[in-house]
């Protein structure tokens, strides 16, 4: 039974991470049909800018600070300056530019700072483990899972009181029609990459309190794992996106804890022969809805 | 007419092109202040893509939009839209998944005062009470009549001085249209200016003022809605001979 209970908060941990990264994506190909590739090199960012704010002695909370803005930041830019010249171009174009974005980080991380692992110190107190009623819960877990929680009760607000927020719903539906509205286009794509962007930054900050190093290709798992996370909530839902994290999240963290070893090797693909599964009985994933195809 | 102050909406020599298809060649119209004026065509006349391309929701090729004598040609959509011209687009194309109250809500989204929105709301659902009955329903599960009332009020939400309004009665049963004619006809008596594009000729000559017909992307008649139902030269041009 506490076998279960911990397994289920390690499950919940990794699931806030994966959700708050497949919103990002669902946010993002919501409002323009992108699959943004880069979406993984914010949360490296992220990491490497903690690493350079705690090299110059500015304390952990502040690093997680600069973090998360950097990642916020870069995703603004990345929407200025690389998509929003082929916005109206087709899917291909965007999807090449988001590969391109992608590999251009890439080649930075590696020839300005390093291909190896750098070590981000975890502060001491955050090793250990609490006591809930009677059970040991890891202090990161603890913190993962209530960051995820306050982060997406204030989504979950902005969407549906503000303007803005209501005007990003709308141009998920249909986007001509929202400018019609008076909506600003500009507006509403800066806001979906920002937020996008500020999600991978706390999604960031949240791995590496687990991972404890960063190096260039940190993102690639975890958005990889957030791209099936996407689907299989339903493409271009939000709901789904965050649903489709915990479901997947749910079936790693079984699989790891219940496989027999000798099965433990395949543990991917019994993932991944899940999600087909699950796919197959809803083409449309967990939430989306088919008529939202057009 | 001449170009006088009178025209709140003046359209000159439009042309617009997909490809190597040309939609509009050169049509135009005028709209005054508290008119419906009706533009009537048959399928394919090009009478949405004169109304998305005065709107800046597709490009035009070249022509004059004045609106209150300013020209808008080629302005972004939202833009257009808080100069106080909008559209109300075809098929209603209401936000499925929003609430009747975000709908309206994001309507008014160009009323910066929330004060202004929430009188300009007050008036739209004193018109469309239907509309404050499902106020909390989602948009999608309304009937099509009801959806097509939301959208009008959702365009009215910003209190345009001029909407378009692009083929209100499709896809609905004869007598939710008629309800939806005497709403836009309602609409008229408390100041609006409208734009109506129908192929339901009938009807929309009955509340307009005056009616334009295209015809393979020009205006092939024109005249007060009284003369052109009388005349029965409708028929004749929509059959698209110049």
């Amino acid at each position: 039974m506490e076998i279960l209970i911990q397994q289920f908060v390690n499950a919940l941990s990794l699931g806030g991470t994966y959700a708050l990264l497949a919103l990002g994506l669902a946010m993002v190909f919501s409002v323009l049909g992108l699959i943004n590739f880069a979406h993984g090199d914010l949360m490296t960012l992220t990491g490497y800018a903690m690493f350079f704010a705690i090299g110059a002695g500015l304390g952990m909370p502040l690093a997680v600070v600069l973090g998360i803005a950097c990642a916020t930041l870069a995703a603004v830019a990345m929407e200025r300056v690389a998509f929003r010249p082929v916005r109206d171009a087709n899917t291909a174009t965007m999807l090449l530019t988001s590969l391109a974005v992608s590999t251009i980080l890439h080649m930075l991380f590696q020839n300005l700072i390093s291909a190896r692992p750098r070590a981000i110190p975890v502060p001491s107190w955050m090793i250990g483990a609490v006591d809930v009623g009677g059970l040991a819960i890891g202090v990161i877990q603890l913190m993962s899972i209530t960051a995820t929680a306050l982060l997406l009760i204030a989504l979950s607000i902005f969407l549906r009181r503000s303007t803005l927020g209501i005007a990003m719903r709308a141009a998920a539906l249909d986007f001509p029609v929202t400018r019609l509205m008076g909506i600003n286009a500009n507006a509403v794509v800066a806001t979906a990459f920002g937020l996008s962007g500020l999600l991978a930054g706390v999604a960031g900050v949240l791995w590496l309190a687990q991972r404890g190093s960063v190096d260039p290709l940190m993102g690639f798992l975890p958005v990889l794992k957030a791209f099936i996370a996407v689907v299989l909530g339903g493409l271009g839902s939000l709901a789904g996106a965050v649903v489709g994290g915990f479901v997947l999240a749910f079936i790693e963290v079984f699989l790891r804890a219940f496989l027999p070893d000798g099965w433990l090797p395949f543990r991917e693909s019994i993932t991944l022969t899940l999600v087909i599964v699950l796919l197959l009985v809803r083409p449309e994933g967990l939430i989306g809805q088919r008529e939202n195809v057009r | 007419m001449n170009n006088g102050p009178e025209h709140l909406l003046d359209v000159a020599g439009l042309e617009v092109r997909y490809g190597a298809i040309e939609a509009i060649r050169g049509a135009g119209l005028e709209v005054c202040k508290g008119e419906i004026v009706a533009l009537l065509g048959a399928n394919g006349a090009g009478k949405s893509s004169f109304l998305n391309a005065i709107m800046g929701l597709v490009p035009l090729t070249s022509g004059r939009v004045l609106l209150d004598g300013e020209d808008i040609a080629g302005e972004a959509p939202e833009a257009i839209v808080r100069r106080g011209m909008t559209l109300c687009p075809e098929g209603r194309r209401v936000f499925a998944n929003l609430t009747v109250r975000e709908n309206l809500a994001i309507g008014g989204a160009t009323r910066r005062r929330a004060g202004d929105a929430a009188t300009i709301l007050t008036g739209m659902l004193d018109r469309f009470p239907v509309l404050a009955e499902r106020h909390d329903q989602m948009a999608g599960t309304l009937s099509g009549g009801e959806q097509q009332m939301l959208a009008i009020a959702r365009a009215m939400m910003s209190a345009p001085r001029i909407v378009l309004l692009d083929e209100p009665s499709l896809g609905l049963a004869p007598r939710i249209v008629d309800t939806i004619f005497e709403m836009i006809a309602a609409l008229q008596h408390h100041g609006a200016t409208i734009l109506l594009v129908e192929q339901n000729v009938d009807l929309a000559l009955d509340i307009a003022d005056r009616g334009y017909v295209l015809a393979s992307g020009r205006v092939a008649l024109a005249g007060p809605a009284s003369e052109l139902l009388a005349s029965g030269d409708v028929e004749r041009a929509y059959m698209g001979r110049d």
